[in-house]
C-alpha cells in the first residue's frame, strides 16, 4: 500500500529510500536548502560521530550530528528547527507506510499512565498538573500531558487547523503566560513563564499534527522555514535585539574585511631603527627586515539623524541603529535634528537602555521644537557651524534622514561644504527610491554631495550600506 | 605510556568523559562532554565559541588534566605569525655553526644548519613532535588575521607541518586540539569544515550551583542559589561584560570572606565590583539588581 503515492502532495509525503544513510542524507539536504553549507567532508565526519555514540539517547545523536554539521550559531538555529521537522516527518512517514495507527493500537498508554483511566478528565486538575510539568521542566512529562489534553477535549472534534485547536485547548486549561491568580483555596500559584507555555504549545502542536496525519494518511506539504523562523524580523520596528544582533554581525564582517584590506605588510615602510636594533642578534648582518607597523584607519564617525514626525517609524529604527553603533565604535558622535539640531553623544554613552534613551532624546534632546517639521537647511548650517572645526578628510559623516524639507530652504550648498570637508559622506534614507524627489523630498540635490545614498529601512538595507562602506560588494537585494 | 592514558580517558562513553571531567573540576554539560569524547575518538579538532568567561579556556585544561597529557597553549593575538606559533631557525647559532666550522666544505655545513638541531620549536610544532600525546589550546584564535587560519589547516587536518628546508614534520602522537573563539569575527568555513563545532553558553542555574558549589564549597546552599540568581539577574541585563562563570566563583569565595549570610543590598553593593567591571555597568546594576534586593535588617537600623 502506497497513501503516498496517491497523496495530493506529491512525492514529499513519500517515506523516501529505506535506511538511516537516505535518511541523513535527506536531512543534510533540507539544511542545504536552508543555506547551511553542509560539505560531503562534514556528512562524512557526521557519520564517522554516529558510529561512536549511543542511537538510543536522542540527546547523544542530536549533538553529534550537531557538531559536525553545524558550525556556527545560526547555523544551529537551523539545525534544530530543521531536526525537529525533519525526523519527525520521516517517522510518520514510515508510520504512514507501514499502517501504523497509534489511535487504534496504542491508545490509553498516556492515559493510564496518568492514573486517568478512559474518563474525561478533570479540566481543573489536568491543569495543575500541567502547571507542576512546567514549574519542573519536565519535557517528557509535558508530552504526556499534551497527549492527554488532546484526548480530554476530544481527538478531531477540534476545528482541524492545527493553530486553532493549540490556543482553544490552552484557552480551556486557563493557561496563561505572566503572573498567575490564586487557586480558589488561596493558594499562591508560580507564575507561568512565557518559554514554558510556548514549549506547552509545540508539544500540543506536534502531537495534533500527528493525530492529523494518522487520520488522513498524508503529510501536510514540506515548506521552506519561514523567513521570520530564522532571519531578523524586518520590519521598521523590529525589537532593539534584533538591530544589535545585525550590528554585531557587521562589526564582525568590518573586523574581517578590514584585515583583508590591510594585507600582510605589502609596501610598509622599513623601520630602520628596529632592523639594526635585529640586525645585532645576527652579527650585524640585517637579516631580517623590520617594518613599521601599518596602524588601522580609526575614523571618527558623526551620525546625524532625523527624529521628526515624518520619520516617525523609521526614527525608531535608526535610533536603536544609532544605539547599536555606539556600541560598537568608539569614535562616533551622535545628533538627533528636527528643527534644530542636538548632540546627543552623551546620552548614548552614559545610558545602556534604549527605552530611556528614546526618552531622554524626546525630552531634553532639545529638539522638540514647536512645528515638529524638519528644516534641513537649518540643521546644515547648525551643523557646520558647531562641528566645523573637527570635520576633516579623516571623518566619515553619515546622515539618516528622509529628506523632506518641508517646503523650507533645503540649503544645498551648506551641505556641500559639510560634504567637502568631510572625508566620506552617506546619506540613508528610510523611504523606498521609488519615493525619492517625489512631494516635498528633495533628495537630489543633497544626493549630488554624497559619496553614496542608500535606501535603508530594514537591517539587510544596513548590512547592505556596510558592506559598500567597508570596501565589499554590495549583497544581492 | 600512550596506552595508559588512552585507557585513563579515552576508553568508554559519553558518560565517562563527563565524569573524568568532573573529578578534574569541570562540570560539563552533555553538549561538552559529547564533543570532547567525539574528538579523542575520531581525532580531531574542536572549535569551542561562546561568549567570554563560559569555560572554553577551561575545558581545554580540563581535558588535559583529565587525561594527564600536558597542555601546550597558543595565546593568539593580531600579527602572530608562523615564527611565534610554529617554528622559527635559530640564526645566531646557525651563524655560530657557519663561523666555527671553517674548515668544512659549504655543502656540509648548509646541509647541516638547516638541521633540526637548528629550529626553535613553538607551540605548534612542539605539540605534534613531543612525544608524549598532549592537549593543544590554540587560545582566541578569532584574534589572529586570516592568513594564520589558513595555516593552520595543514596542521588540523594531518597533524602535520611543512618546513621547506626540511620537509613534512608528521604528528608522532595524536594531540587533543582545542581552538577557542570569541566570535568577534567569523572565522573561514575551511577552518571549521576540519573542527567539530561545540558553542558553550553560560549554563542554567542548577548547573552553576553545582560549579559554584564545586569551587566554594564552605558556602552555604542557599546562599549559593541566591548567588546563582542574582549573578543571572545581572546577566540578563545589557552589559558591556557580563560577568563569568570564574566571576562568579570568585564572588562566592569573597561572601565566604565578608562572612555574609545573605546577599542583601549593602553586601551586594560592597561586593558588586568582583563581577561587575565596567563603571557603566557598575550603575546600571546598581539601580536595577541592587534596589531589588532587600535592605539589610540587623545592620540597617
Amino acid at each position: 500500500m502506497s497513501p503516498a503515492a496517491s497523496s495530493p502532495y506529491g512525492p514529499r509525503a513519500d517515506a523516501g529510500p529505506p535506511g538511516l544513510a537516505a535518511k541523513l542524507l535527506g536531512f543534510c539536504e533540507e539544511l542545504r536548502g536552508e543555506g547551511v553549507a553542509v560539505g560531503t567532508s562534514e556528512i562524512l565526519d557526521a557519520f564517522a560521530a554516529l558510529e561512536q555514540v549511543e542511537w538510543t539517547s536522542q540527546a547523544d545523536f542530536r549533538e553529534a550530528l550537531a557538531a559536525t554539521i553545524a558550525k556556527s550559531q545560526d547555523d544551529r538555529r537551523v539545525f534544530e528547527l530543521l531536526f525537529d521537522r525533519y525526523f519527525f516527518r520521516a517517522a510518520e512517514a514510515e508510520a504512514v507506510q507501514r499502517g501504523m495507527n497509534e489511535a487504534e493500537e496504542g491508545r490509553g498508554g498516556a492515559e493510564e499512565g496518568e492514573g486517568g483511566g478512559g474518563e474525561r478528565l478533570d479540566v481543573d486538575e489536568l491543569g495543575e498538573q500541567i502547571r507542576d510539568a512546567m514549574a519542573a521542566g519536565d519535557e517528557d512529562r509535558l508530552r504526556d500531558l499534551a497527549r492527554l489534553a488532546i484526548a480530554a477535549f476530544g481527538k478531531g472534534e477540534g476545528s482541524g487547523v492545527v493553530g486553532v485547536d493549540v490556543q482553544r485547548i490552552r484557552r480551556t486549561l486557563g493557561l496563561t503566560a505572566g503572573s498567575q491568580p490564586p487557586t480558589e483555596t488561596g493558594e499562591e500559584r508560580p507564575p507561568i513563564d512565557r518559554e514554558q507555555l510556548t514549549a506547552f504549545e509545540r508539544h500540543l502542536r506536534r502531537e495534533l499534527e500527528r493525530d492529523l496525519i494518522e487520520r488522513t494518511q498524508t503529510l501536510p506539504p514540506s515548506r521552506p522555514l519561514a523567513e521570520l523562523d530564522r532571519a531578523l524580523p524586518t520590519s521598521p520596528t523590529q525589537d532593539l535585539a534584533a538591530v544589535h544582533r545585525a550590528v554585531g554581525q557587521m562589526k564582525r564582517r568590518l573586523a574581517t574585511l578590514g584585515q583583508e584590506q590591510r594585507g600582510r605588510r605589502q609596501g610598509g615602510h622599513v623601520d630602520v631603527r628596529r632592523t639594526m636594533r635585529a640586525s645585532l642578534e645576527t652579527g650585524g648582518v640585517p637579516l631580517r627586515l623590520k617594518y613599521k607597523p601599518k596602524r588601522p584607519r580609526r575614523p571618527e564617525i558623526y551620525v546625524l539623524c532625523d527624529v521628526s514626525t515624518s520619520v516617525t517609524s523609521a526614527s525608531v529604527f535608526f535610533l536603536s541603529v544609532l544605539h547599536a553603533l555606539h556600541d560598537s565604535f568608539r569614535k562616533l558622535r551622535s545628533f538627533v535634528f528636527i528643527e534644530r539640531i542636538s548632540e546627543v553623544t552623551d546620552v548614548f554613552e552614559h545610558e545602556r537602555d534604549f527605552a530611556v534613551v528614546a526618552q531622554k532624546i524626546s525630552s531634553e534632546g532639545g529638539v522638540a521644537d514647536v512645528s515638529g517639521y524638519t528644516d534641513y537647511g537649518r540643521v546644515w548650517l547648525e551643523f557646520l557651524t558647531e562641528i566645523s572645526d573637527d570635520l576633516d578628510p579623516r571623518s566619515t559623516v553619515i546622515v539618516l534622514g528622509d529628506a523632506r524639507t518641508n517646503g523650507r530652504q533645503p540649503h544645498a550648498e551648506v551641505f556641500a561644504q559639510v560634504a567637502e570637508r568631510a572625508g566620506r559622506l552617506f546619506w540613508l534614507n528610510p523611504e523606498p527610491k521609488l519615493y525619492w524627489n517625489y512631494g516635498d523630498s528633495v533628495m537630489a540635490a543633497y544626493e549630488r554631495h554624497c559619496d553614496g545614498a542608500f535606501e535603508c529601512w530594514t537591517t539587510r538595507h544596513l548590512e547592505n550600506f556596510v558592506n559598500v562602506v567597508a570596501g565589499g560588494v554590495p549583497a544581492a537585494e | 605510556m600512550p596506552g595508559i592514558i588512552i585507557a585513563a580517558m579515552a576508553d568508554g562513553s559519553v558518560a565517562e568523559v563527563k565524569d573524568s571531567l568532573a573529578k578534574v573540576g569541570y562540570l560539563a554539560d552533555e553538549p561538552a562532554a559529547l564533543v570532547s569524547f567525539l574528538a579523542q575518538r575520531l581525532g580531531k579538532p574542536v572549535l569551542v565559541e561562546g561568549p567570554a568567561g563560559v569555560g572554553k579556556t577551561e575545558l581545554a585544561k580540563a581535558l588535559s588534566r583529565a587525561s594527564g597529557r600536558e597542555l601546550v597553549r597558543l595565546q593568539c593575538y593580531e600579527g602572530l605569525d608562523e615564527a611565534k606559533a610554529m617554528y622559527e631557525w635559530n640564526y645566531r647559532k646557525q651563524l655560530l655553526r657557519i663561523q666555527a666550522g671553517g674548515e668544512a666544505g659549504w655543502e656540509d655545513v648548509q646541509d647541516d644548519i638547516f638541521s633540526s638541531d637548528f629550529l626553535l620549536t613553538r607551540p605548534l610544532m612542539q605539540a605534534i613532535s613531543s612525544p608524549e600525546p598532549v592537549v593543544l589550546l590554540i587560545d582566541e584564535i578569532d584574534k589572529t588575521d586570516q592568513e594564520f587560519e589558513a595555516m593552520l589547516l595543514e596542521l588540523l587536518s594531518d597533524f602535520q607541518i611543512t618546513i621547506p628546508e626540511l620537509g613534512q614534520i608528521s604528528a608522532t602522537t595524536m594531540p587533543i586540539v582545542v581552538l577557542t573563539s570569541n566570535d568577534s569575527r567569523e572565522l573561514t568555513e575551511a577552518l571549521k569544515r576540519r573542527c567539530l563545532y561545540l558553542w558553550l553558553d553560560y549554563p542554567g542555574v542548577e548547573r552553576e550551583i553545582e560549579i559554584v558549589r564545586l569551587h566554594a564549597p564552605e558556602l552555604s546552599e542557599s546562599l549559593t542559589r541566591r548567588l546563582v540568581e542574582v549573578i543571572g539577574m545581572v546577566r540578563a541585563l545589557d552589559l558591556k561584560k557580563p560577568p563569568s562563570i570564574a566571576e562568579s566563583i570568585d564572588w562566592a569565595r569573597t561572601l565566604l570572606l565578608m562572612g555574609a549570610e545573605d546577599i542583601d543590598r549593602e553586601t551586594f553593593n560592597q561586593s558588586m565590583s568582583i563581577i561587575v567591571k565596567h563603571r557603566t555597568d557598575i550603575d546600571l546594576v546598581a539601580e536595577r539588581v541592587g534596589m531589588k534586593l532587600a535592605e539589610a535588617p540587623s545592620r540597617a537600623g
